[in-house]
């Protein structure tokens, strides 16, 4: 099925854990387009709250820097997000999405980080280079039963 | 964000707002520093005013778990909306869960 991209919105904020919460909110005004079920729209957040906190804690490791979370919405009901750091990157990647393995213990991480993107995702994919950052993208399809028409099919 | 009462052996700490990596930090302080001084018997982490909990809340109840069971105590969680109790199902803490109020006994 082609999908075309209906909105795309790109937001670069600072990586200060204080964020977490605005990248929350962009994800939820986002997807209100979409009319998500509630359970829909705590898992999106839910997600990216997971993404952005790996990349303040263990891209930057709380040092200054930027991430960047890219939001897509294609036709048909589904949700692209990419979060993306410019920080450490992760060496071995398996081993970092390996449920409760976690690199902060003494900072009380859980290790569940990946766990709750792709339980609550539909598909997770990870690309890193120790030095060069980390960027993970997420989909999501929404349930679509009501949803209007979308623009391009409707005739005038 | 956090309230505490305390009844006794039990301790209620009411959580409330979005708990995430930013607000566990500082919810993790002020837990430690209570639980330390009055070694509470049961632990009820009341979820009713939570509205978000990624997987740093876990980690925050999972150390919260270990403080309490030092002193042999433990931690039930009430009133977590099913999002939140989807998020503890996931960490394998879904035993501390308990409905409404009839099984806060559960330890005793």
């Amino acid at each position: 099925m082609k999908r075309n991209v209906i909105n795309e919105c790109r937001v670069s904020f600072s990586a200060l854990s204080v964020n977490e919460g605005y990248a929350r909110t962009c994800v939820a005004a986002f997807a209100a387009q979409c009319d998500p079920t509630v359970k829909e729209l705590s898992e999106l957040k839910t997600a990216v709250s997971e993404a952005v906190t790996n990349a303040i804690v263990h891209g930057y490791r709380e040092r200054s820097g930027n991430v960047e979370l890219i939001l897509r919405q294609l036709s048909g009901g589904l949700i692209q997000l990419t979060v993306r750091d410019k920080g450490a990157g992760i060496a071995d990647i398996e081993q970092a999405m390996t449920p409760l393995f976690t690199t902060a213990p003494e900072e009380e991480r859980s290790g569940l980080g990946f766990s709750v993107m792709e339980s609550f995702m539909d598909r997770v994919s990870v690309k890193s280079a120790p030095g060069k950052g980390t960027t993970v993208t997420m989909e999501k399809q929404l349930s679509v039963h009501t949803r209007p028409a979308e623009p391009e099919l409707q005739t005038t | 964000m956090l309230r505490l009462y305390n009844d006794g052996k039990r301790m209620t700490a009411a959580f409330s707002g979005d708990i995430d990596h930013h607000a566990a930090r500082d919810m993790r302080r002020e837990l430690d520093e209570v639980i330390e001084r009055s070694q509470p018997e049961l632990l009820i982490i009341d979820m009713e005013q939570v509205g978000f909990m990624d997987s740093s809340g876990i980690g925050l109840i999972l150390g919260r778990l270990r403080a309490v069971r030092a002193f042999g105590g433990d931690v039930i969680i009430k009133n977590a909306r099913p999002e939140i109790a989807a998020v503890i199902r996931l960490s394998g803490l879904s035993g501390l869960l308990v409905e409404g109020e009839k099984n806060e006994t559960k330890c005793n």
